[in-house]
């Protein structure tokens, strides 16, 4: 075996084979705390999840009886379960298209130099400041019926009776949408501050030379700005999506999964910890939705990095 | 939080608009744009400036000012003891985060081991596996091991990211493996060699790193929810959903409101310092393959 001779750096003997065992120690030394961490937090407890939603239990998971994988079947197929997948289907169509729309639109328009734009961006950007709390009790206070500033302008809830009476938020017609608008206005800042960022990656002699070429301002936007962009656009895409599927303060401060009995706003991840939920009462009913939510989230990301048509290369 | 000026093509004049209707039409959407997203700000802080029997009277015009709603909600709310546990949580996760990311990522880019693509499809596994999944299980441990209400409930299960450690991998692959031999040929070991040459050397990304944990952390509502059950031990988050739940009477409606409104001063500070991280921060996921 011919070893190059400045190859390893840590065996001072020049024999290689006690440097490379003490590299591959000083290895594990290093990833020793991540995998303690990940092992115990992230892969312990989802496999402990797959193996308790086959089973039927009390809310501290004790008291079990097995059902069998049938279960997951069982879950799958029952209507609240279908009825919370639809809610948030539902919640994702209404928050990820206008949310990647809205921040297109406003970077676009605010990308110029003109006297006042900064302003426009900082005003843009600043909503990702909020946590989704803030957030949440903002529109709260905004929205609440019987002291919400918008409820309360007389003008507004006469063109708008839903606004008083229920409230938006208390009315199955109106709730999901309004938990939305909250949901794309925390999202704003976000969106706006990556796709400017995005703008500010494309070569500038892209736009000059469909400039020189004559192109109109949309045709810029359109055969110049929006194909450049799709990488961002599709990852701003799927960071919301998943948002919409992992949605849970905005709901539990807004709407406590309802309204009741419709159950308008109870999404998946509602059902699994939402304070009213019917899952909550058992530790196996409530594993197999969340073994549940994260299979679809799974099949979600795998369509949509297909759909980015990108490959991402990892390892060496 | 505005970020860097705009570059499309500014030079041959394309990006200055002739004034005219389109200019005016731009300014026209983008002010009505502005004033929607202002508009829950700007309710929101009139709201908690004034006496809770004068909110709805004329909500958009301020009048009657006081600091004194701000004052009750910051001492009814406790927040200066949720503040209080969200920063701890926030900065022990932080610097924990920063360490084991840095550490397994220069494991991965420098050293060479037995079972490394093993062990890089478990890091890899764990970033698609939902918080909302293992929280279930992660509730019974933390409890198992006595630490529901704890410091150490909030933050340990969020010690190492493997987010971090393949951001942090990514800018290690690219320094040179010349330098690593040259530093090697000095003498310098591996520990030598990233505390003194690789980690100065990205240290942008780590500051993004660094801005994009603490913000994740500080935010988080779902695991406080499950793991608090008393009162002391509320992060801003869960105590902002504390003092709404509490319902005062209509005089002092506001109270929440101005709690809010304390709870988002911080952040929004933190943030105006540290702009540069923070869109390097939230485009990070956004590298190119």
């Amino acid at each position: 075996m011919t070893v190059p001779a400045a190859s390893s750096g840590t065996s001072a003997t020049g024999s290689r084979s006690p440097g490379r065992v003490r590299e591959a120690l000083l290895a594990l030394a290093m990833l020793a705390p991540s995998i303690v961490i990940l092992v115990v937090f992230v892969l312990y407890p989802l496999g402990r999840a797959v193996w308790l939603g086959r089973q039927r239990c009390d809310a501290q998971a004790r008291n079990c009886r097995t059902n069998g994988w049938g279960q997951y079947i069982d879950i799958a197929q029952s209507a609240e379960f279908q009825h919370a997948l639809w809610v948030t289907v539902k919640f994702a169509l209404l928050t990820v298209p206008a949310g990647v729309a809205l921040g297109l639109g406003l970077a676009v328009l605010a990308d110029k130099h003109l006297r006042g734009m900064r302003f426009f961006r900082t005003v843009f950007s600043s909503t990702v400041a909020t946590s989704v709390a803030v957030a949440s009790l903002m529109w709260l206070f905004l929205l609440q019926p019987s002291r919400g500033v918008l409820a309360n302008i007389d003008w507004l809830n006469s063109l708008f009776p839903v606004m008083k009476r229920p409230g938006l938020l208390n009315d199955p017609g109106t709730a999901l949408t309004s938990v939305a608008v909250s949901s794309i206005w925390a999202n704003l800042g976000f969106t706006f501050i990556v796709v400017t960022a995005g703008l500010q990656s494309i070569p500038r002699e892209l736009h000059e030379g469909a400039y020189v070429d004559g192109a109109s301002p949309w045709r810029r936007f359109t055969d110049v700005t929006v194909p450049m962009l799709s990488p961002t656009l599709v990852f701003v895409a799927v960071v919301l999506t998943s948002r919409a599927f992992q949605a849970y303060g905005e709901i539990d401060l807004l709407t406590n999964g309802g309204p009741t009995p419709q159950d308008s706003t109870t999404t998946l991840t509602y059902l699994v910890y939402g304070s009213s939920s019917v899952a909550r009462s058992d530790a196996g009913l409530q594993s197999g939705v969340a073994v549940l939510l994260f299979l679809v989230l799974l099949v979600l990301s795998a369509v949509q990095l297909r759909g980015l048509g990108r490959r991402v290369h990892y390892g060496n | 939080m505005a970020t860097e000026s705009s570059t499309t093509a500014g030079a041959i004049g394309i990006d200055h608009v002739r004034p005219g209707w389109r200019t005016a039409a731009r300014f026209a959407v983008l002010a009505l744009v502005a004033a929607c997203v202002l508009l829950p700000v700007y309710t929101t802080l009139l709201a908690a400036l004034k006496p809770g029997g004068k909110v709805l009277d004329r909500p958009f015009v301020p009048e009657h000012l006081t600091w004194s709603v701000l004052r009750d909600a910051w001492t009814e709310g406790r927040l200066g003891r949720y503040l209080w546990n969200s920063t701890i949580v926030a900065v022990v996760v932080t610097a924990a985060q920063l360490v084991t990311s840095v550490l397994a990522a220069y494991a991965f880019a420098f050293l060479r081991f037995p079972l490394k693509s093993f062990w890089f499809v478990v890091f890899l596994a764990t970033l698609l596996v939902p918080l909302e999944t293992t929280l279930v299980v992660n509730r019974r441990t933390i409890d198992s091991l006595g630490w529901l209400n704890t410091y150490q409930g909030l933050a340990v299960p969020f010690l190492a990211t493997a987010f971090g450690t393949f951001l942090m991998r990514q800018v290690f692959m690219q320094i040179p493996k010349e330098l690593r031999e040259a530093a090697a040929m000095d003498g310098l070991g591996h520990l030598g060699f990233l505390r003194e040459v690789a980690v100065p050397l990205v240290r942008p990304t780590l500051g993004a790193l660094a801005l994009f944990s603490f913000l994740a952390s500080w935010n988080q509502y779902l695991w406080p929810n499950l793991i608090t059950t008393e009162e002391d031990m509320n992060t801003v988050q869960t105590g902002l959903r504390l003092l709404n739940a509490s319902v005062p009477d209509i005089e002092r409606f506001n109270v929440p409101i101005a709690g809010t409104v304390i709870a988002a001063l911080p952040i929004a500070l933190v943030l105006v310092v540290f702009q540069r991280q923070l869109v390097r921060g939230l485009t990070a996921g956004a590298v190119k393959g």
